[in-house]
């Protein structure tokens, strides 16, 4: 039960997919409140159109998350685009030529994403951003490996630290990107990438549970 | 809405189709349909230049592809950073070999997307060089330069950079004079409505009916006060009263001076907030040498206005009368 086949791609990405498609609303309406509410929207369209690339065929972990990350970078610009493209992109050559990945390739995986997104957008934990999210993610999943906790466990610490770190950003003032301009005023809202980092994680993170062997 | 469009998530490919179709003397689609370009691009021998942003602010960016001016465009959705894929494409469009100046606004999204897609013409061997406009003064205070939004001060920048790339000047010279633009100008912006993205249906910010917002941004970032809606000459002082210290700018000075609308104030009205940023600037010593009034960078139906001034030495001053032919900017030599 330690183990995630490679050639559960097409699963695990389709549950991605899912969760920005159904939340496409909800993250709108959490973007209207300190930016342009075009984050759904931009968001669903991308992974809507990565989802009509991927077809019926199977795929790869790493093809299918190297193919969102390409489809983000391409079609959907703004700032989510570059930073969603990178992320899935640099997750994805992590795992490359992997037959199945280990608990400690899939640590690779987040290290590699958070490495690359911190490089390209500059923020910090704190500034309101998607890294409140995936910061304390990877640091809980390491925690967990280090305790020797099973995978599926160590994904199930890594969502919560998530859905904290998601939650942590509605007392913030966001300090980059468009809310940036609202200064005390974006306090008391969700951030909308952060929001967003939390579903894909845990979509990520439950299609993985299920399928592990 | 009160919008004369068809799909709303549309409306930027929609507009793209007209814009080539009404200017045909300038402009040329590419493979890539968010990338427009100058119908003779990449020019032979000449500095490539490169912009693009997000939708909505007619007639940037694409309005400026032309002769003399920007040689093509990458085109975000409405108010949203083009794709780094764009970008990337723009900089192989404007590319003849001597590498490409892009100049653009300093917002989050085209930071990282230009950054993007600068690293992948690297890999093609196309030389790419920034200028980044921040000449919005509301946006952050003068120790924080770094984080001041690019607003209409961008077309004067783009007027310098091609200018200067038209005399066959290299990359490093087509940057230097671009930045030297930038630094010597400051911009501030006026609302006195809010604006709609049509695919969002409804304004995201508000501005009460009788009152007004100084330093607005044109997508409605917060400006630094709302007070009850003023005369066009309280206005106007309160605009300059912005934008002078902050360079500063002083007695003695020339400048060219940039009123825009912001989409939907009377081109009237600009003329009459211009008046008295006129007798302002003269009253301080400070000499208009050569003025633009129109809707030069707007934000969709945004009623408001800003106020650009730049400062001129004689490099800037010879760059800005050259004749220059594009949708947002013509003008003739000796004029």
């Amino acid at each position: 039960m330690d183990t995630l086949s490679a050639n559960t791609g097409r699963q695990i990405l389709l549950a991605v997919v899912s969760a920005i498609q159904e939340n496409a609303a909800y993250l709108s309406e959490l973007d209207g409140a300190t930016g342009d509410g075009d984050h759904g929207v931009n968001m669903n369209k991308g992974f809507t159109s990565f989802r009509n690339k991927l077809g019926d065929a199977p795929v790869t972990v790493s093809d299918g998350l190297s193919t969102l990350g390409s489809t983000l970078l391409t079609e959907i610009g703004g700032a989510m685009g570059p930073l969603y493209g990178t992320l899935f992109m640099a997750m994805g050559s992590a795992c490359e030529n992997e037959s199945s990945i280990t608990r400690e390739i899939f640590a690779d995986m987040l290290t590699n994403a958070l490495n690359e997104v911190q490089d390209l957008g500059g923020a910090a934990v704190g500034d309101k951003t998607l890294l409140d999210t995936l910061v304390p993610a990877l640091e809980a999943y390491k925690a967990a490996l280090a305790n020797d906790l099973s995978f599926a466990d160590a994904l199930r610490q890594m969502t919560a630290a998530a859905e904290a770190g998601k939650e942590s950003t509605r007392e913030m003032v966001a300090k980059l990107g468009r809310a940036s301009r609202l200064g005390e005023r974006s306090r008391g809202h969700l951030d909308a990438g952060a929001t967003s980092c939390y579903l894909i994680l845990n979509a990520l993170a439950t299609a993985m549970i299920a399928e592990l062997s | 809405m009160q919008r004369i469009i068809n799909d709303p998530t549309l409306v930027v490919e929609d507009m793209l189709k007209g814009f080539v179709k009404g200017h045909p003397d300038l402009i040329a689609p590419t493979d890539d349909p968010r990338v427009l370009k100058y119908k003779h691009a990449p020019v032979t021998g000449k500095v490539g230049i490169v912009t693009g942003g997000g939708s909505g602010h007619k007639p940037a960016f694409v309005g400026y592809i032309g002769r003399n001016m920007v040689d093509a465009v990458a085109v975000g959705e409405i108010f949203s950073s083009p794709s780094a894929q764009a970008f990337y494409n723009a900089f192989k469009a404007a590319d003849s070999g001597n590498g490409v100046a892009c100049l653009y606004g300093n917002y989050a999204g085209d930071n990282m997307n230009v950054k993007l897609a600068r690293k992948m013409a690297e890999k093609d061997g196309i030389r790419v060089e920034t200028v980044v406009a921040n000449d919005d003064v509301p946006s952050a205070p003068s120790s924080e330069r770094n984080k001041r939004r690019g607003v209409a001060g961008e077309v004067l920048m783009w007027k310098v950079g091609g200018a200067k790339a038209a005399t066959g000047a290299s990359l490093d010279e087509v940057i230097s004079a671009a930045q030297k633009a930038i630094d010597n100008t400051r911009s501030v912006g006026v609302g006195l409505t809010p604006c709609t993205i049509p695919a969002v249906g409804k304004p995201n910010f508000t501005i009460e009916p009788g009152k007004m917002e100084m330093g607005i941004g044109h997508h409605g970032e917060p400006g630094v006060q709302v007070t009850d809606l003023k005369s066009a000459n309280e206005i106007a002082e309160a605009m300059v009263s912005l934008i002078l210290p902050d360079l500063p700018f002083e007695s003695g000075d020339e400048t060219v001076v940039l009123v825009s609308g912001l989409g939907a104030t009377p081109v009237m009205e600009l003329y009459i907030l211009f008046n008295r940023v006129a007798e302002l600037l003269d009253a301080k010593g400070i000499s208009i040498y050569r003025p633009y009034v129109g809707n030069y960078f707007t934000s969709l139906e945004m009623m408001g206005a800003t106020v650009t001034v730049m400062r001129l030495d004689d490099e800037l001053k010879t760059l800005i009368d050259m004749e220059a032919d594009s949708m947002g900017l013509t003008q003739f030599a000796g004029s």
